[in-house]
């Protein structure tokens, strides 16, 4: 098999293998996490209406808040700036949106190169920095198992093979896209299997979270 | 495996349902919850982490629950847990959590810790891992009616003093009541002038209420040690005689943990919703006061705070009702850093309080709130829960300081117009 036969093939049917495996992956494990149930509370909530604290819950905690809370401003900011770099780079760059469009059909306006570069660099900043804290720090580091640094690396390598294919370093051009796709179809299938499914959890975790306080009359 | 364990077991399994599948899917390990912890903070020891002291239930879950745990488990690769592991985790699920839900509020993903602690605790009772000061209080609670060992006789004997200070009868047992007042045992053996005070309170807002000599306790030991079933009966006495008695409305006390377990566990421990209304006693006199059905005279002009009760204000919404009430009683109300639903916590919720191998390391948390105190610089503290009052008494007197503790039921009815 000749590179571009093999760049071929993982852009084409390898691609469309990994979402494959991807989506039933995560769809099996949301079914087995909502098929847990939830008992219907009893008591009498202050407000009725009580999903819409869970709504709240699932925006409001995406925002700085609570003062008074220590929040660790490295946890912080780090997570900020790789979570918005991350969906800048897999949405805003125009290579990106062509591959979308070829896959759905779908398109949008995509952001200057210069700025996708930029973003790029930072959020391989912060996810080093959160690599470094994550080692270094006690809490973090207890906390940590082998699948934790994993997921770091498993969500990095798409970061740092996107960039080095668009500088042209490292490998040449062909066999540097045939890494990078094979680093993003590591990271698609390493969803339903590891932490990276709070992706998709985040929704919920929030919302039960929102609306159990909410009902008895608590923001959070 | 040993039948206790297995037990245990059963009984997380029993609790984890879609929320908590969705807290331990969703988290990343970012330890933000420790922060937001009154014991780590005070220790800086990471097994104190909140998330931490759930490791035995998500071990449970991922091995019971979850497709790769399952396979996992299939193939010897995972160990389920342990008797040695649940006892080593009984100082993280006790005395190192007062429920107080400070760690539910940070979690950037939005897991109630709080929900998953709590739930955890059924299988540490299933499995006999709960702290013997805990096991006995509830006995006590199960046998004699009160977690403090307090009889009717006892109770009976302390709203006589309180008549014959008052000069007003205090009714028992009357039937078709407005309200049935339900007393913690704090309350009834340290702090009884709350009797005196609701007696007052009472007579002038013309209040029909009554006590009831079949439940006037309302503290619940089953749902602090994490027991469904013993918490299910507490709460089921307190329905039958509130029931017996065609009250419209059951006041829960002062106590923060109380008012959890009879307003929002309660329906649901037994598996119906009440016949009648629960209120917390500070609602219910905030709402007289608005009505105009109870006149206050005089302002405090000495410097106080109010210490938040966690379950009563984070877990239970009642911010607002118990700062308009001081309000109208001092002129000199301060905050005290943190305020609100993000208060530090007094250290003794929760069950540590009952639990004595907890003592030392809740006075060690203490320092929090004496820093907390030290900021407001008052003179008086106010607060209103009897637990998180006898709390504040004690740290106040381990680290000698110089603040009084006053209930804020006792402080309005020194403030009613004669």
């Amino acid at each position: 098999m000749t590179t571009m036969e093999l760049l071929t093939w993982v852009r084409g049917p390898g691609m469309t293998i990994a979402i494959i495996l991807m989506l039933f992956g995560v769809v099996v494990r949301l079914l087995e996490m909502l098929l847990l149930g939830r008992k219907k509370d009893l008591s009498v909530a202050r407000d009725p209406a009580s999903a819409k604290y869970g709504w709240r819950t699932v925006v409001t905690r995406s925002l700085p808040s609570f003062a008074c809370l220590k929040t660790v401003p490295l946890t912080f900011i780090t997570g900020y700036i790789f979570h918005v770099g991350l969906l800048i780079i897999v949405v805003f760059y125009v290579p990106h949106i062509m591959f979308i469009r070829d896959l759905t059909g779908l398109e949008w306006s995509g952001l200057p190169f210069w700025l996708i570069d930029g973003t790029t660099l930072l959020t391989m900043l912060a996810m080093l920095v959160t690599l470094w804290y994550r080692v270094w720090d006690k809490v973090r580091r207890y906390l940590s198992r082998f699948s934790d640094y994993f997921v770091w690396m498993i969500t990095f390598l798409p970061v740092l093979t996107g960039y080095l294919l668009y500088h042209r370093q490292f490998l040449p051009y062909n066999e540097m896209m045939i890494v990078h796709i094979v680093s993003i179809q590591l990271l698609l299938i390493s969803m339903p299997m590891t932490k990276l499914m709070h992706t998709f959890t985040f929704v919920f975790s929030r919302w039960y979270s929102g609306e159990a306080a909410g009902r008895k009359g608590v923001k959070v | 495996m040993s039948t206790s364990i297995q037990r245990g077991i059963a009984a997380f399994k029993q609790q984890i349902d879609a929320p908590i599948a969705s807290f331990f899917n969703s988290c990343v390990h970012c330890g933000m919850c420790a922060g937001a912890c009154l014991f780590y903070e005070a220790t800086n020891d990471p097994k104190y982490t909140p998330i931490n002291k759930l490791e035995p239930m998500r071990r449970v879950w991922k091995q019971e629950y979850t497709f790769w745990g399952r396979l996992a488990k299939t193939l010897g690769i995972s160990k389920p847990i342990n008797d040695a592991e649940l006892n080593e985790w009984q100082e993280l699920l006790y005395d190192s959590c007062t429920l107080c839900g400070r760690c539910s509020l940070v979690c950037p993903v939005g897991i109630d810790l709080v929900y998953m602690i709590r739930k955890a605790r059924e299988g540490m009772v299933a499995s006999g891992h709960a702290p013997k000061g805990l096991k006995e209080s509830t006995s006590r609670a199960m046998t004699i009616g009160s977690p403090m060992g307090v009889t009717l006789s006892t109770f009976k004997k302390q709203v006589q003093h309180a008549e014959d200070e008052s000069g007003i009868k205090i009714p028992f047992d009357k039937q078709g009541a407005d309200y049935l007042l339900l007393m913690s045992s704090a309350e009834i053996m340290e702090f009884p002038e709350f009797i005196g005070a609701m007696a007052k309170i009472f007579k002038q807002a013309d209040v029909s209420w009554t006590f009831s000599s079949e439940a006037f306790e309302a503290t619940n030991s089953g749902n602090q040690i994490g027991s469904s079933d013993l918490a299910a009966e507490l709460v089921q006495r307190v329905v039958d005689a509130a029931e017996k008695l065609q009250v419209k409305n059951v006041i829960s006390p002062e106590c923060g943990h109380s008012y959890t377990a009879i307003r929002w566990d309660g329906p649901n421990l037994i598996g119906r919703a009440y016949k009648f209304n629960v209120i917390h006693v500070l609602e219910l006199l905030d709402q007289l006061r608005q009505e105009g059905k109870i006149k206050l005279e005089g302002l405090d002009k000495e410097r106080l705070t109010f210490h938040d009760p966690c379950q009563i204000v984070r877990r239970g919404g009642i911010t607002q009702e118990p700062r308009n009430l001081i309000n109208s009683v001092s002129s000199n109300f301060v905050e005290m850093p943190c305020s609100g639903i993000s208060n530090w916590c007094c250290g003794g919720g929760g069950g540590v309080s009952a639990n004595p191998d907890a003592d030392e390391l809740r006075l060690k948390a203490f320092a929090i709130k004496k820093q907390q105190l030290d900021s407001a610089g008052a003179k008086k503290l106010v607060t209103s829960c009897s637990n998180c009052r006898n709390m504040l008494e004690d740290g106040i007197e381990e680290y000698e300081m110089d603040i009084e503790v006053i209930g804020l039921t006792e402080l309005i009815a020194d403030h009613l117009k004669e």
